[in-house]
This record gives structure tokens, C-alpha cells and sequence, in this order.
């Protein structure tokens, strides 16, 4: 999180256009969430209301752009989701298992791994999918480097943690965004 | 019961037996870090299949509750990220058994300065 | 039904005293915010069952706010420790 800060570089128009429509969309779909209802002045409101803030906020929340639409992106996007539970409940049963044995089989440590990923917001998906998989707590990101407390170190060499860890996640990543 | 009822109160259930597990594990385990890896995954899952259950009780807030399970699944890591950076930041390193491996400790210790974010 | 959100609360509890002790003991206050999070889950799960059993709608945007607040002041305090604010 310590990259080039992405909200300073100019941009095409093109992109800002892509970007507001699918600000608009995520927050209406928000919104509806939030009122739960489909009532004509609940929605009218919620949709100028998201179009504003959206035009607002073009600048900062740079998630993603309409290309996230196409429907191969959309397939792994459901795929990356259902890994990403199947990864959490593992994840549960395993730290529950530490918890309650009695010896506490835990052996700690640090350690780093390289990532081919490049927009920042594909890094942070990363690291929040990190953090709620197996045994795995991410520290820090710096440029590409990710630092990761691993509970159970089975080795400390880069490459075989990456395959350990990350390789599942990325390659759907890589594919998304 | 319905079907629906039956599937709500086991998810409920479950994550009420999860949610004590994180809290049981925040309790017992040694050192910062693996507490809060215990904490965060365990009290995420449960606090999500709590809210789902109660979803699948009452299927006319299903949406609202997706929202709120969708919100919680996206802020409780990075919480818990962010926490262990700035615990990193102020110098309490990670407990490890003997020759355990501690990548991070170089990243911080040679220069001693904080990096500006 | 009733039956099963009492023991979810009663479990719940149960685990909250078990994050108190944390929350009083804890060594460094990197603990203690741990232990504040954990609570802040713990109260909205409470919460949406609490409006399950008292039928009211209107508590789920108790829980959300809660839920958010609760977020935020946990980055406001990590950032202060770290000494970026």
C-alpha cells in the first residue's frame, strides 16, 4: 500500500466515463440493498443520489471499469467467490483445531513472496483473500513484495510459499482484473 | 419447520459454536499476531453465517443482511490488516520458536525510520 | 426457534467474558484493539438476532452503523499508532 498513489496520474477520458458508470451501478445496487425495497421514489432517489456521489468521487475509488462486465470476467468472478468461501471454512475448521487442542501446535514466522499483479486494487482483493485463507495474515505490501505471518512456516523460500499460499488466488486475479 | 427454517437455524448454530471459538482463541494464543489471526477468521465466518441464518428465517431481509454480511466480509481483514502493520511500525515482532524466519524484521530494523504512507 | 437464539446468545456470552479478560489483561494496546474489534463482531451478530426476536426491521440499520463505526475506529487508532495521522 506504499505504491505510487494512482489518484494522482492523469487519466483518458474514456477511462473517467467507464469508471463513473460503473461507480453508478455498484452504488445503486448498494442502495437497494439498503432501503430493501423496489417502490419508484425510493429507487429514483437512490439513482440520482449514487450518480452524484459517483461523479464525485471518480478520482478516488478507482476500483474497476465496465470491462469487469464481460461475461468470461464475470464467470471468474463467481469462481474467484466460490474458491474464496471453500478457502474460508477450511481456514475455520484449521484454526479451530489450534485453538482447542491442547498443545497449541502452532510454529509462527514471517515470510515474503513476489506478485505479478498490478492495479492496486487487484493487490488489496489479494490481501484480503490472503488474510482469510488457511493460517495466513498479510502485514504489509510494498510495491510488489507481500509480507505474510504464516502460522505453520513450512518453508521460508519465496517461491514455495507463493505456491503454498497464493498460486489459486492469483491466477483467477490475474484473469478478473 | 420448513426446510427453510431448518437450514437457518443450523447456520446459526454454527456460527454462534465459531464465534466462541475466536474468542476462545483470542484468549490462549501466545502472541499478538496469532491472536489476531485467530480473532479475525474465526469471528468473520461466524458473524457471517449468523447473519445468514437469520436471513434464511426471514427471506424478506435477505437483502439487507447480504449487505450487511458483504460489509463484514470486506472490513473485518482489512481491520485486522492495518492493525498489524502499525503494531509492526512500533516494533513488537512476532513470537517464533527457535530459528523461526522473520522476513519483515529487515524491512523495518536496518534504517529505524518510519516510511511514510 | 426462540430456543436457538438463546443458546446463540448465551454462547455469545460466554465468549464475550473470554474477550473482556483479553481486553483488560491484553500486554500491549494492540491487544486491547483486537479485543475492542472482536466485541464490535460480537454486538452485531447480537444485534441482528436481537431484531429477529423482537420482529423489528429497523435494528438491522442499528447493526450497520454499529458494524461501521466500529471500523473506522479501529483504522482511525491503527493509523495513530502508526504515526501517519
Amino acid at each position: 500500500m506504499n505504491s505510487q498513489p494512482t489518484h494522482l496520474q492523469p487519466l483518458s477520458t474514456q477511462t473517467k466515463v467507464s469508471r463513473f458508470l460503473m461507480n453508478w451501478l455498484l452504488l445503486t445496487i448498494v442502495w437497494i440493498g439498503f432501503t430493501g425495497t423496489f417502490d419508484l421514489h425510493e429507487l429514483l432517489t437512490g439513482i440520482v443520489v449514487a450518480g452524484i456521489l459517483s461523479f464525485m468521487a471518480i478520482r478516488i475509488f478507482t476500483c474497476c471499469d465496465l470491462a469487469l462486465l464481460a461475461p468470461k470476467k464475470l464467470f471468474y468472478l463467481g469462481k474467484f467467490i466460490v474458491v474464496f468461501l471453500v478457502a474460508l471454512v477450511k481456514s475455520n475448521f484449521d484454526m479451530a483445531r489450534r485453538v482447542l487442542s491442547p498443545a497449541l501446535p502452532i510454529n509462527p514466522g514471517v515470510v515474503k513472496f513476489k506478485s505479478q499483479l498490478k492495479s492496486n486494487f487487484a493487490k488489496m482483493v489479494l490481501a484480503n483473500a490472503i488474510t482469510l485463507t488457511p493460517g495466513t495474515l498479510s502485514i504489509d505490501v510494498i510495491d510488489d513484495t507481500f509480507y505474510i505471518h504464516w502460522i505453520d512456516v513450512k518453508s521460508a523460500d519465496p517461491e514455495v510459499a507463493f505456491k503454498e499460499i497464493a498460486e489459486d488466488f492469483e491466477n483467477l486475479l490475474i484473469k478478473i482484473f | 419447520m420448513s426446510i427453510m427454517e431448518i437450514i437457518g437455524s443450523f447456520l446459526v448454530i454454527v456460527g454462534s459454536i465459531f464465534l466462541f471459538l475466536g474468542a476462545l482463541g483470542i484468549y490462549r494464543m501466545p502472541d499478538l499476531y496469532s491472536r489476531l489471526q485467530a480473532g479475525t477468521k474465526a469471528t468473520t465466518l461466524g458473524a457471517m453465517s449468523v447473519i445468514l441464518g437469520v436471513g434464511f428465517w426471514e427471506p424478506d431481509w435477505f437483502l439487507k443482511l447480504l449487505v450487511l454480511v458483504v460489509f463484514i466480509g470486506y472490513s473485518n481483514p482489512l481491520s485486522s490488516h492495518a492493525m498489524a502493520r502499525a503494531m509492526f511500525k512500533k516494533k513488537i515482532f512476532p513470537w517464533t520458536k527457535e530459528g523461526g524466519v522473520d522476513a519483515y524484521k529487515e524491512v523495518i530494523e536496518p534504517t529505524g525510520e518510519k516510511q511514510e504512507s | 426457534m426462540e430456543y436457538i437464539i438463546y443458546f446463540a446468545l448465551s454462547i455469545m456470552a460466554v465468549a464475550l467474558v473470554f474477550v473482556a479478560i483479553r481486553f483488560i489483561k491484553g500486554p500491549t494496546t494492540g491487544d486491547r484493539v483486537i479485543a475492542l474489534d472482536t466485541l464490535t463482531t460480537l454486538g452485531v451478530s447480537g444485534i441482528v438476532l436481537a431484531s429477529y426476536l423482537f420482529h423489528r426491521f429497523i435494528y438491522l440499520d442499528v447493526a450497520l452503523v454499529y458494524g461501521v463505526l466500529g471500523f473506522i475506529g479501529v483504522i482511525v487508532i491503527a493509523r495513530y499508532l502508526e504515526g501517519a495521522l
